[in-house]
């Protein structure tokens, strides 16, 4: 039988999103590079100017911390936070 | 809290700064300059200032080009020249803050006698140096900055001139904000130029960016990528370091940090006491501010 | 509207021509100068750096004059009213910036107090050899207006009249002065500031929406803004568009250039001004302007004593040239006399709108004194014959 719970922690999930000016990108690699939890990988398709954009490799690996945005010099991609529900997590305080 | 729904057609943080109509910019694919302008967008959101009172004033040169593309009160002024036209325009409307943004050899080679004559009066300008080693516009020429050794049109054999060392030149001139950064240092670029934004005085942030095209090719130092990754490994931050000791060599280490903040009088601040003190009663002021 | 007071200093007074040249631009509503220090010009923004901050302004001594040249416009775009002054090697180092300033069409003034040239030269005795520097100094087509006072009470009016021209035109304009003017002390009588005319600046009451830095209206002249009052708006010296962006191309480049230099050209009749004397009856009329306009008085008294009908023409606006006047006179005179401290410069302007009808004959003179009488007599001698 499980122990009954002693605390408890609310838990936020975030997740992120990024917008991507497809004919804007110039595929330097920064956003690519630069990606805390390394989402983002140039594609094989290329824009008009002969060049591949970037995509998400993982959409819900995404914190929309916004770095991508920051870094990108051709201002072609930028990040958003989008809230989640807000979980109630019941933790046993032993874990706390 | 209760879910949000998703934020309805976001926009591009540095979007509203833009002149979108005027979008592509001429920067080359890789190229730091506009990396420096997305941190400049969220330092002016952050800094909460007031923007139809920001003015932003550029030379000529890739990093000049800034100004055309910012949706402020911009001038786009001759080469070497922007910071005593910024200094005209801050004496005449003391209320606006005046951004100076351009490049390492429009502010330092031509501009230089102007940058040194700014920070010893101290006149409140907020100079954005984007440092690339090279006179980018004109097809890679040597510049007061490149480092020895460096290969350019004008220098094929490498480079054998000392570089400025700009931090050290802008505290020794009297800058009373001194920061370097590489454009790796997103973050960092974008608080010192809150920290400028809000300072008084002549304040100087340099940021080393890369010149995928002229510098990085010429010198077969691969690509922007590449440039980054040198940036993010050979930096260093040393917020304690004297600016003597923070020259650059080829591919060197850098050293980063906030160098220089201290108070003194700006040029006007100094001017407006001195003519009180001695005018007295017959003190006029000194006719400027919308 | 009318003068500013407390910038008035009414009455009659005895000043030299740099003296009086800075209360006119004090008259005028002036209130910021960047300037360097050069002979024989100084004395002018020494007494604007006295007399400014008690009526309300700034002076800035910049570390050069290209700095000066610039922090003027930069001034300007932040509302004030400004202007510079200079001797030859600094009007050479200002050049970049008179350029500047007729591209992004912004208002202000550059004094030229001439001294003997080419190089360092003569920096403390009179020349008049940068006229056609001022007109053509920097690279590029535009246009300027030129003035060129022969005394100091001129010094005084003219300035105003300078700037005047400056904020209508959206112009720089040169004032052309030479170290005799500027040195020589007369009586110069200025008036109270509600007899003193200011044009006002031509700020624009278009809300940002809808106004174009250089949409010009039609007298060809694009309203203006200053910084700060949430126009967004961006200059370049770039040729540019109706909306100040860069424009690189021919068609750009056609439509705005023209635009300038027709700016001036179509309203040169309401720009000349001269001065003549005893031109009616004149077979031989001399050409002269600033300090040796004076000197040909003289010449000119003589040769009527010896019953020679000389007149004189004083251009006061030297640029743009009175072409109509000259071409006119051109039909009733055998010859031109054009005297003037150098080696030939307007005298071009003459024998061109001569047209081949009269000779024109050239009395010059290297600067660093003034001309002998008797040199221009001789010449309104061989002009008569």
């Amino acid at each position: 039988m499980p122990e009954p719970p002693t605390s408890t922690q609310k838990s936020r999930k975030f997740r992120g999103v990024v917008h991507i000016d497809w004919n804007r990108c110039k595929g330097c690699g920064f956003c690519v590079e630069f990606c805390p939890p390394k989402v983002l990988a140039l594609s094989d398709a290329y824009n008009a100017h002969g060049y591949h954009p970037p995509y998400l490799t993982n959409e819900r690996g995404c914190t929309g911390c916004d770095l991508c945005g920051l870094y990108c010099p051709d201002f072609a991609i930028f990040g958003v936070r989008v809230p989640a529900e807000t979980a109630e997590v019941e933790v046993p305080a032993s874990e706390g | 809290m209760s879910a949000s729904p998703l934020v309805e057609s976001p926009v591009n943080p540095v979007e509203p700064f833009l002149r979108t109509e005027r979008m592509p910019h001429i920067w080359c694919p890789g190229c730091g300059i506009g990396t420096t302008v997305n941190c400049f967008a969220r330092a002016l959101v952050e800094s909460k200032l007031n923007l139809d009172k920001v003015a932003i004033v550029s030379g000529i040169g890739c990093t000049g080009r800034v100004a055309g593309y910012l949706k402020l009160d911009s001038f786009h002024t001759t080469h070497g020249r922007a910071i005593p036209f910024a200094t005209g325009l801050k004496l005449a409307n003391p209320n606006l803050t005046v951004v100076v943004y351009s490049g390492d050899g429009d502010l330092i080679a031509i501009g230089g006698n102007h940058f040194i004559h700014a920070a010893r009066r101290n006149v409140d300008l907020k100079v954005i140096c984007v440092n690339n080693f090279i006179y980018g516009m004109t097809g890679g020429q040597v510049a007061p900055t490149t480092p020895v050794g460096a290969v350019a049109t004008t220098s094929p054999y490498g480079c054998f001139e000392r570089p400025f060392n700009l931090p050290y030149l802008a505290e020794s001139s009297g800058a009373v904000y001194v920061a370097r950064w590489t454009v790796f240092h997103v973050r960092h670029i974008a608080r010192s130029m809150v920290e400028a934004f809000h300072k008084k005085g002549f304040c100087f942030i340099e940021i080393i960016t890369p010149c995928p095209t002229l510098y990085l090719r010429r010198n077969r130092l691969g690509d922007s990528l590449e440039a980054m990754r040198y940036y993010k490994q050979k930096s260093v931050i040393k917020n304690s370091a004297s600016t003597k000791d923070v020259d650059l060599g080829f591919q060197s280490e850098i050293v980063v940090g906030k160098f220089v903040d201290i108070e003194r009088p700006t040029l006007l601040e100094s001017m407006d006491q001195q003519l009180r003190q001695t005018l007295k009663d017959r003190y006029a002021g000194l006719g400027g501010g919308a | 509207m009318k003068a500013n007071p407390r910038a008035v200093l009414a009455g009659a007074h005895f000043l030299d021509g740099d003296q009086a040249c800075s209360e006119g631009a004090l008259a005028a509503g002036a209130n910021f100068a960047a300037g360097y220090p050069i002979t024989p010009s100084t004395e002018v923004v020494e007494r604007f750096a006295a007399r400014i901050p008690t009526v309300g302004g700034i002076f800035i001594q910049m570390e050069d004059e290209l700095a000066s040249s610039i922090a003027i416009l930069g001034a300007a775009w932040g509302g004030a009213k400004s202007f510079t002054v200079t001797s030859g090697p600094g009007f050479s180092l200002m050049m970049e910036h008179i350029g500047l300033a007729a591209m992004t069409e912004t208002p202000c003034v550059i004094v030229d107090v001439q001294r003997g040239g080419p190089s360092t030269g003569l920096p403390t005795l009179p020349g008049q050899a940068d006229m056609m520097q001022a007109r053509w100094g920097s690279h590029g087509d535009y246009e300027i207006i030129a003035l060129c006072p022969n005394s100091p009470q001129e010094c005084f009016d003219l300035m105003i009249d300078a700037f005047n021209l400056s904020e209508k035109y959206r112009v720089p304009v040169m004032f052309m002065m030479d170290e005799c003017v500027g040195h020589m002390t007369e009586k110069v009588v200025i008036p109270p500031a509600d007899r003193i005319e200011i044009f006002p600046r031509r700020y624009t009451s278009l809300p940002p929406s809808e106004y174009r830095p250089f949409q010009p209206g039609p007298d060809g002249i694009p309203e203006l803004v200053k910084a700060g009052d949430g126009y967004r708006f961006h200059i370049t010296g770039l040729t540019h568009d109706e909306r100040g962006y860069p424009a690189m191309n021919w068609r750009a480049q056609e439509k705005l250039v023209r635009r300038l230099v027709e700016k001036i050209r179509r309203h040169s009749d309401e720009i000349v001004l001269y001065d003549e004397r005893d031109v009616e009856d004149a077979e031989v009329i001399v050409v002269a302007y600033g300090i040796t306009s004076r000197v040909a008085l003289r010449a000119l008294q003589m040769a009527r004593g010896e019953g020679i009908r000389a007149g004189l023409h004083r251009p006061i606006v030297v640029w743009p040239f009175p072409e109509k006047r000259l071409r006119a006179l051109a039909e009733k005179v055998k010859a031109f006399v054009v005297v003037e401290m150098n080696y030939g410069q307007m005298m071009y302007e003459v024998e061109r709108y001569a047209a081949g009808k009269v000779p024109t004959l050239l009395v010059p003179h290297g600067g660093g004194t003034v001309h002998d009488p008797a040199d221009i007599l001789k010449a309104i001698r061989e002009a008569a014959r």
